[in-house]
């Protein structure tokens, strides 16, 4: 390990000292916990609830890939060889809920359970019990959901964006099951919102200012906002459908005086927002493992901050680029193309600092390290597809194509699941006591990689050569792309077993680590024992802010 | 901007080499002026990522190597650079603009849709295409015409796969066509790559587009818009042709749909009502009740062997003329004619071992309908 060559003073962004910060082994003010399944139903101790959200998470992440494994499979090759279209899209749509709700947002909030209180000094989230039911209202909302899959009619079959009326009046009957699913998610993720909020405003320890926490918690309170701000309208778009579809209203039918329109507009309003709901964690993420690893201070802290808060308010005003063919008036159609244009500009400019942190360090390739240069590299190539998008008279050729699968896919894999996967090995160590098989590490990581490139790149051409998404079955002139996406996912999905032994083998055991994990990590988690113990910081650490 | 003209001028010069790549693997130039634009908008833009990705990865790439720990184990300790900072905030700033000028220059003559020389109705319904030319009286539906043994492989797929229909949109080259887009039952969105008109076909409400076509061909395209079961098999080919034999063609078109509203009146034999009922059954009917009339259960009923149906002709009638409403199944009053409608019904009534013997009239369907 490239860990114990040098040692070396670490320049950090800020220098805590947590002597009374770590808890001592004699914690005996409270009750024995309740032992076995009842321990886990009742916890609210905020490492044990991450640990729950993380493994519910990888455990989505599992059943979600599998469904897409299904749809790869099934377009491995022109015709229909193993499902029927009605199953197909069930597949594609309950393929991108699970993902979105099941496997990327719980996993976001794990690692904000498991972190945020130990990198603010705090002692737990502010409101534990509600963090409990937070977190054990998922386990039921995706049970529903995928019970829906059993029931007669099949599951939602109207992709994730599930549009009117397709949903409403053309759903399968289980579509009443996926709203109330969708409610019960909605509920956690506000909840545990509101958690994460009260904790950063309130816990901080003494001396901690706004402008010395760090990213990870930073990115997450502004997306705890986002979340605040629109799981409501979620929750207003889906009752309506509730109505339309089981009450007799039109909201979203144009025969009763309805529009199929408004629906869009209303769930592009949440939809947008929620697309950095899930990707300004890893920016948070990011910002913490290229320094630690750079050996060198994250560069323009303030403007990564501010640029973080430029994406969220942006986020609100550019939701019909995803409706730019729905027959927009003119000038909205510029209005909406102007503003998605400017979101390339604070987007650049975090790209901008990662680098500029790069620049001049002293740089190790630990996996951690790898994942996050990975997502520097291929969020910007999914950055990049994105700005093509918003240049609305192209997108009438790019909308609803490959192109715009190879697009979310690029920000959403090696983006969001790549930080993810680079926040575990980062912290498993301060989680587990051990580090991470780094071989191992690596396998999961070169495999990966070249799956997801091989999955989602050849999309971009038969995107652009004219396959429509959500389809079955294709013409031949593209037949050579989708084969090689087909066998890159079976190989990503197949690397993700390497990433689960990996897990394990860390938990069971493994070289052991200090506190301080990384040489270059410089935040206040890294000040309490590896493992962490149970209860940390009881005392407020002292925080001695260093400048950004 | 010296950068950002540099830039441009290289996009450009990189441009001309394109098409000849272009071929399965890039979006197509089309042949009407709105598509070499956007075709020319998008390698612009896609140049402009190339150079900026070269530039960032560059120098991270180089970062990485030239600073990774075993060359260089003193890191440095800066973390702020005001004029970096204004600079690659600006300099995107100006790039955007320089593509946001001839975006919006390109947008708004697509959104032109005055002065057409013809207007073209086009209906998306699950899971075909209707199409209407205003003011002509001439109409008809456009359906999937790959046999469904090729989608299950037990035929050789031909080169057309999926991308066929069985009454292509015929479209004249060199006059403006106006496109009026609307749907019957979901939202379906009506793409063809080569005339960069992709719009969405939403029930209730009628979109505008519009082409002139450059080039005669045809030009294929599909539904891009997930619209349920079928999405996948509800494409679109077009037929651009010379003005004069698209002129030529509309008359005959004409000629034959005022025939067909001649022999509303007259007495239909029970073969003849077979014939055409057969066909209309085929292009419109069959994707969801099956060739066989078998049906999918539960969401599609079988329309071969169904008692109720076969005992009540009124009924039958009904159902065909005025849908079942919140069902997949639509009124087909507005989008036949009396003829169509009742030899599809005297088809139903008759195929898969029905033998009812019924013929039902044109004039009797003409007279529900008015
Ligand atoms: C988009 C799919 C679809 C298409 C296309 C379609 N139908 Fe139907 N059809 C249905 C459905 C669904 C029902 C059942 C409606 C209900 O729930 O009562 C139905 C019912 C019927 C029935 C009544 C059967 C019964 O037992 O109640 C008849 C007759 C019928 N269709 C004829 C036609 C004819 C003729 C055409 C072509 C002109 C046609 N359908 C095209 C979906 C379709
Ligand atoms: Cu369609």
């Amino acid at each position: 390990m490239a860990l114990n060559q040098l040692p070396k003073p670490t320049p950090q962004h800020s220098t805590a000292t947590a002597a009374g910060g770590v808890a001592e082994e004699t914690h005996d003010h409270h009750d024995q916990p309740p032992r076995g399944a009842l321990r886990w139903l009742l916890t609210t101790n905020h490492k044990e609830i991450g640990s729950m959200y993380l493994i519910f998470s990888l455990t989505m992440f599992f059943i979600g890939g599998i469904f897409a494994l299904v749809v790869r499979a099934e377009l491995f090759q022109p015709g229909l060889q193993l499902v029927q279209p009605e199953f197909f899209n069930q597949m594609t749509t309950m393929h991108g809920l699970i993902m979105v709700f099941g496997a990327v947002m719980p996993a976001f909030v794990g690692l904000a359970n498991w972190m945020v209180p130990l990198q603010v000094g705090a002692p737990d989230m502010a409101l534990p019990r509600l963090n409990n039911f937070s977190f054990w209202l998922l386990p039921v909302a995706f049970t529903l959901l995928l019970s829906t899959l059993l029931m007669p009619g099949g599951g939602p079959n109207f992709g994730w964006t599930f549009y009117a009326p397709l949903s409403t009046t053309y759903g399968p009957p289980s579509t009443t099951f996926f709203i109330l699913s969708l409610h019960i998610a909605g509920i956690s993720s506000i909840l545990g919102a509101i958690n994460i909020i009260a904790t950063i405003l309130n816990m901080r320890a003494p001396g901690m200012r706004m402008m010395d926490m760090p990213l990870f918690v930073w990115t997450w309170l502004i997306t705890a906002f986002l979340l605040i701000a629109v799981m409501p309208v979620l929750a207003g778009v889906i009752t309506m459908m509730l109505m339309d579809i089981n009450f007799g209203t039109s909201f979203f039918t144009a025969a009763g005086g309805g529009d199929p329109v408004l629906f869009q507009h209303l769930f592009w309003f949440f939809g947008h927002p929620e697309v950095y709901i899930m990707i300004l964690p890893a920016f948070g993420i990011v910002s913490a493992i290229i320094p630690t690893f750079a050996r060198k201070p994250l560069f323009g802290y303030a403007s990564m901050v501010y640029a973080t808060a430029s994406i969220a308010i942006l986020s609100f005003l550019v939701w019909a680029h995803h409706m730019f063919v729905v027959g927009m008036p003119l000038v909205a159609e510029l209005f909406f193309m102007y503003t998605t244009m400017l979101i390339a500009i604070p987007t650049g400019v975090k790209v901008f600092n990662w680098i500029a942190t790069l620049f001049r360090g002293s740089i190790t390739f630990e996996t951690p390290m790898l994942f996050a240069l990975a997502f520097v590299v291929l969020f910007t190539i999914g950055g990049f597809s994105g700005l093509m998008l918003a240049i609305s008279p192209a997108d009438f050729q790019y909308h609803d194509t490959y192109f715009v699968v190879a697009h979310f896919h690029y920000v959403l894999v090696p983006g969001a699941v790549f930080s993810i996967m680079a926040a575990v090995y980062y912290w498993l160590p301060k989680w587990t006591g051990h580090y991470a098989d780094e071989r191992l590490g690596q396998w999961h990581f070169w495999t990966s990689v070249i799956g997801v490139n091989l999955t989602f790149f050849p999309m971009h051409f038969s995107g652009l050569a004219g396959m429509p998404r959500r389809i079955p079955d294709y013409s031949l002139q593209f037949a050579d792309f989708n084969m090689v996406s087909s066998l890159g996912a079976f190989m990503f999905g197949a690397s993700q077993l390497i990433f689960v032994w990996v897990i394990i083998k860390c938990v069971r055991g493994g070289v052991k680590a200090p506190a301080q994990a990384w040489e270059g990590a410089g935040d206040l988690e890294w000040t309490v024992p590896s493992p962490a113990p149970l209860h940390t910081f009881e005392t407020p650490p002292e925080f001695k802010p260093t400048s950004h | 901007m010296r950068r950002k003209l540099a830039l441009m001028t290289g996009a450009g010069s990189l441009c001309g080499v394109t098409p000849a790549l272009a071929n399965g693997w890039n979006m197509p130039v089309g042949v009407t002026d709105v598509s070499r634009d956007i075709h020319s908008l998008h390698m612009t833009i896609f140049w402009i990522c190339v150079v900026i990705g070269v530039v960032v990865f560059g120098v991270m790439f180089y970062s990485l190597l030239r600073f990774r720990r075993s060359r260089h184990t003193d890191s440095a300790n800066f973390h702020e650079n005001t004029t970096v900072e204004i600079l690659w905030t600006t300099v995107p700033l100006l790039i955007l603009v320089g593509m946001a000028l001839p975006a919006t220059a390109t947008l708004r003559q697509m959104y032109d849709t005055s002065e057409a020389d013809l207007d073209v109705m086009i209906t998306g319904q699950q899971w075909r295409w209707r199409y209407e030319y205003l003011g002509e009286d001439v109409g008809f539906t456009s359906s999937l015409s790959t046999p469904r043994a090729q989608i299950t492989g037990e035929e050789e797929r031909q080169e057309h796969y999926l991308l066929e229909v069985d009454e292509p949109l015929v479209l004249p080259v060199g006059r403006k066509v106006r496109f009026l887009m609307t749907a019957d039952d979901v939202i379906h969105s009506w793409w063809v790559p080569e005339l960069a008109v992709k719009q969405d076909t939403i029930p209730g409400f009628v979109n505008e587009n519009w082409v002139r076509i450059n080039e005669p061909g045809i030009y294929r395209g599909q539904c891009a818009e997930l619209c349920g079961k079928d999405h996948a098999f509800m494409p679109i080919v077009v037929h651009a042709m010379e003005s004069d034999e698209f002129d030529t063609w509309l008359a005959d078109r004409k000629e034959a749909a005022a025939q067909e509203a001649l022999g509303v009146d007259r007495e239909w034999a029970l073969d003849e009502l077979m014939e055409r009922g057969e066909q209309v059954y085929n292009s419109v009917c069959a994707s969801c009740h099956q060739v066989d009339g078998s049906g999918s259960e539960p969401a599609f009923p079988a329309l071969a062997g169904n008692e109720q149906l076969l005992s009540d002709v009124e009924f039958h009638i009904d159902v065909v003329l005025n849908g079942v409403p919140g069902t997949p199944m639509a009124a087909y009053r507005n989008n036949m004619n009396p003829v169509e409608l009742a030899s599809v019904i005297t088809y139903e009534r008759n195929a898969w071992g029905n033998e009812t013997g019924d013929a039902v009239q044109p004039s009797e369907i003409q007279s529900r309908l008015e």
